[in-house]
């Protein structure tokens, strides 16, 4: 077994991560026994906050005696033969009952036997194969989810099976209109189709009348309504005619019109569902965990059991999970997620930190005085789901007709009623009720949904994540965008802009750097990835903002000016100089000293990303009016305006979080009002703007505010989205146009007397069919490029 | 014709028999994941 599973590992073609190291452990942990301590210590470490009480009761279910299960959502599943290799967990590990991994969402189903493994043990297993896994938030609303999906595929089955036997019965009728049938028969024939058409009505049909219900009692015009009231008449009238054996039955068109109309609401639900499903996992990559520091002792701990009064330890890189105040330690926070300043804060004992930000330099210690929903971004967070509620429902524009598409209907009714009662009563109330059944939207009711699905499907794969098809409608006439600076218009991430000194200093400035994980050494490392570099020694990092070490022989000191002429290095005119042109383009300047002598200067900055400029430009001129709102100080705001073409005057620095949702609500009311965001400063903004866009890279609070989420680097997607969403509502009214060219035809067959059942019946499919190639073959998002 | 009285039914109870086939797939989860079981046929019963 053993030489089989290795085998089987060895044929998956994904890279992961851990793609280099999975044959090595994987061998050790196949001979190792679950129980071995040796990889468990350190590793199940990682992952022990699994094992809390509060963790099981929040996130697992019980499966049976002993046996628990939960989901996890798995980093690193690329291609289906990670579906095999994952699945024979069961075999690895001793105690894992199953394992059952859902491809389309990463996500992974596994049940194991509380006494024999833990679930940490299983999580670092997992860890070490390459697919690190995350406890996952939101299961209830996925299992919802679940339940709707079985419920709509059971209508439509149900409606399927009925429409097709129907139909059967149907074709037996028209050829015995033309060939004669015995009276029998058809008699039979009819009564058949009567049961089948009402259970089909009352069963998978019965959604369109609650629908209709819902929309005359809320006085709001949907598409159900005229659905409605077409298949009431249809099945009342064939019904009556069936009885008294005379007339015309129109069974087998509304049991189609049913089953179609159910296909079309499915495939939309679905495809939101999707890309819904995508972005509610993403949250289950943020931390779930803390350090709490107890009598000298360290254990990791959900954060839900974590209270205030605690005191935590924070990791240099980890995120801050509460408000806090620091007890231990220095060090310097990155708070752009709070404020979109993109320059790290300095923390000392005393000072306060807000959780979601993220500490840099050292690891420091701090008392928690609040938790969960009562911190800063607890709050914030709060706010932004008050915003999605407050939203008004987006009416589509095919519900918005639907209003006066039933009015019309209805009056035409009564005019041809009117107009036929001269000449024969029972001649005008059979040329009525046809009217009333031809005129029922079939392809009207499938025309929005169909090309809402397909295009958020083809947003889909290209990385463009829409929650709902109001956005794509909404987005179509241009407005008002609001950009968010860093992260957004900005790369995010500190970076080397500016370099005066000699290539001999870089690679001793790479090697020291290489120690660190502060954001300016990163920054080096990024912008001297491809030098050779030698070992620093002795590599210590210093609070007030520098950094030292020795290479080779050569002791290197690196930090802010003020670092340096604290420890008594002069300032030659040329390297003052230059700090003061940093700062005067709003970048951070670095002075590099060797032996005691300063031989190199550097700014370092956010740097704007590479298609800003083309990707605004486009916006501009598709009618868009652009405006930043950023929380960075003004000065760097109206710099940033200026590189990408955007009068500095439209540009707002040093806003807080609720006056940028200030700003975008005023605004709202009067335009069609986008925001493109990244974080949690502008979540509320995000969620109660017309349209919400979380770029890629950003905080998970923006998933929740969005509608739109990018998940690709870079602001040419929003080009992208823009033009999607203008090609998508452009096929939207075409598809209604042409479904509306139907109807109007049918309805003037009906008035005029000359509607057959059979002419009906070729009618709907056809316009449905007319309508669903134009859906498919609108090109709304143009494919990849790869 | 009159054997179309025998036929008809023996459709409908077939027609029915298929619903609740349906009906018991999807609701044992069978419809909820269609792209994973293809790819776990392709390797199973190693304790074969």
């Amino acid at each position: 077994m053993k030489q089989d599973c290795k085998e089987k590992r060895d044929t998956c073609c994904c890279t992961t991560a851990a793609g280099s190291h999975r044959t090595e452990p994987e061998e050790k942990l196949l001979n190792d026994s679950p129980f071995t301590p040796d990889h468990g210590d350190r590793d199940a470490g990682k992952f022990s906050f699994l094992d809390h009480p509060d963790f099981s009761v929040a996130r697992c279910a019980p499966a049976g005696d002993a046996i628990m299960s939960t989901e996890f959502y798995l980093e690193g599943v690329h291609c289906t033969s990670c579906v095999p290799s994952i699945e024979s967990l069961p075999k690895l590990l001793q105690g894992v009952v199953d394992a059952r991994l859902d491809f389309a969402k990463s996500l992974l189903r596994i049940a194991w036997d509380t006494n024999v493994i833990r679930l940490s043990e299983i999580a670092s297993k997992l860890d070490m194969l390459g697919y690190t896994p995350h406890a996952v938030h939101n299961h209830d609303a996925r299992e919802l989810y679940t339940q709707e999906n079985r419920k709509l595929l059971l209508r439509i089955g149900v409606a399927g099976a009925l429409a097709g036997n129907t139909m059967l019965l149907a074709i037996a009728l028209y050829a015995g209109a033309y060939s004669g049938i015995e009276a029998r028969f058809e008699n039979l024939f009819r009564w058949i189709s009567l049961v089948l058409g009402w259970i089909s009505l009352m069963w998978p049909g019965r959604s369109f009348l609650l629908g209709a219900i819902t929309a005359i009692r809320t006085r709001t015009p949907h598409m159900d309504l005229p659905i409605a009231i077409g298949l009431v008449a249809g099945m009342a009238a064939g019904t009556i005619h069936t009885i008294f054996q005379s007339g015309d039955v129109y069974f087998d068109s509304l049991t189609v019109l049913i089953f179609m109309l159910l296909i079309g609401r499915w495939t939309q639900f679905r495809q939101q569902r999707k890309t819904k499903d995508a972005i509610e996992l993403l949250f289950s990559l943020t931390p779930a965990c803390c350090r709490l520091v107890e009598n000298q002792d360290i254990r990791v701990i959900p954060i839900e059991s974590l209270n205030s009064g605690d005191c935590i330890e924070i990791l240099a890189g980890d995120s801050v999970p509460a408000d806090a105040a620091v007890v231990f330690g220095q060090s310097e926070v990155d708070e752009s997620l709070l404020t979109g300043e993109s320059r790290p804060r300095r923390i000392d004992v005393g000072d306060e930190v807000c959780a979601g930000s993220v500490n840099l330099a050292s690891s420091v210690r701090c008392r928690v005085h609040a938790t969960g929903s009562d911190t800063r971004v607890g709050k914030l967070m709060k706010v932004v789901e008050a915003c999605t509620k407050q939203k008004a429902p987006f009416v589509q524009f095919a519900d918005r007709i639907a209003g006066k598409f039933t009015v019309t209907i209805m009056f035409m009714a009564v005019l041809t009623f009117l107009f036929w009662s001269y000449t024969d009563l029972n001649q005008a109330t059979t040329n009525a009720v046809a009217l009333l059944i031809v005129a029922c939207p079939c392809a009207l009711g499938l025309a929005t949904p169909l090309a809402l699905a397909v295009a958020i499907g083809r947003a889909a794969r290209r990385h463009i994540l829409i929650k709902g098809g109001g956005a794509l409608e909404q987005m179509a006439k241009p407005g008002m965008i609001y950009l968010d600076k860093t992260g957004t218009l900005t790369v995010g991430n500190i970076r080397l802009m500016q370099w005066e000194g000699s290539d001999d200093v870089k690679a001793v400035v790479a090697a020291v750097e290489a120690q660190s994980g502060h954001s300016i050494a990163r920054a080096f490392a990024h912008a001297f990835s491809d030098l050779q570099t030698g070992q620093a020694e002795q590599v210590e990092q210093h609070a007030e903002g520098g950094i030292t070490g020795i290479v080779g022989d050569h002791q290197i000191a690196i930090g802010s000016p003020r670092f340096l002429s604290n420890r008594n290095f002069a300032l030659p005119s040329w390297v003052s100089r230059n700090v003061d042109r940093y700062t005067a383009q709003c970048l951070t300047p670095v002075l590099i000293a060797v032996d005691g002598k300063i031989e190199a200067t550097a700014g370092l900055g956010d740097p704007i990303r590479d298609d800003a400029v083309a990707a605004l430009a486009s916006l501009r001129r598709a009618g868009w009016q652009l405006e930043i709102l950023s929380g960075d100080h003004i000065d760097v705001v109206r710099r940033v305006a200026t590189q990408v073409g955007i009068d500095p005057a439209m540009a707002q620095g040093g806003l807080t979080p609720e006056q940028k949702m200030r700003i975008v609500t005023e605004r709202c009311g009067k335009h069609t009002v986008v925001m493109v965001g990244d974080g949690s400063n502008d979540a509320a903004a995000l969620a109660a703007a017309t349209v919400g866009i979380a770029v890629h890279g950003g905080a998970e609070a923006s998933l929740a505010a969005a509608d739109v989420y990018i998940g690709q680097a870079g602001l040419a997607p929003i080009v992208d989205l823009i033009v999607g969403a203008r090609r998508t509502v452009t096929t939207i009214r075409r598809n209604l146009l042409v479904s509306f060219g139907y109807n109007a035809t049918a309805i003037c067959l009906a008035a005029t007397g000359i509607i057959t059942p059979l002419i009906a019946a070729v009618l709907m499919p056809f316009s449905s069919f007319t309508v669903l190639t134009l859906s498919i073959g609108a090109q709304t998002f143009a494919k990849p490029v790869r | 014709m009159s054997v179309l009285y025998l036929i008809i039914p023996i459709t409908l109870v077939m027609a029915t028999i298929a619903v609740v086939a349906y009906y018991w797939a999807v609701s044992t989860g069978q419809m909820d994941d269609l792209d994973s079981p293809p790819n776990r046929m392709m390797t199973d019963d190693d304790d074969a």
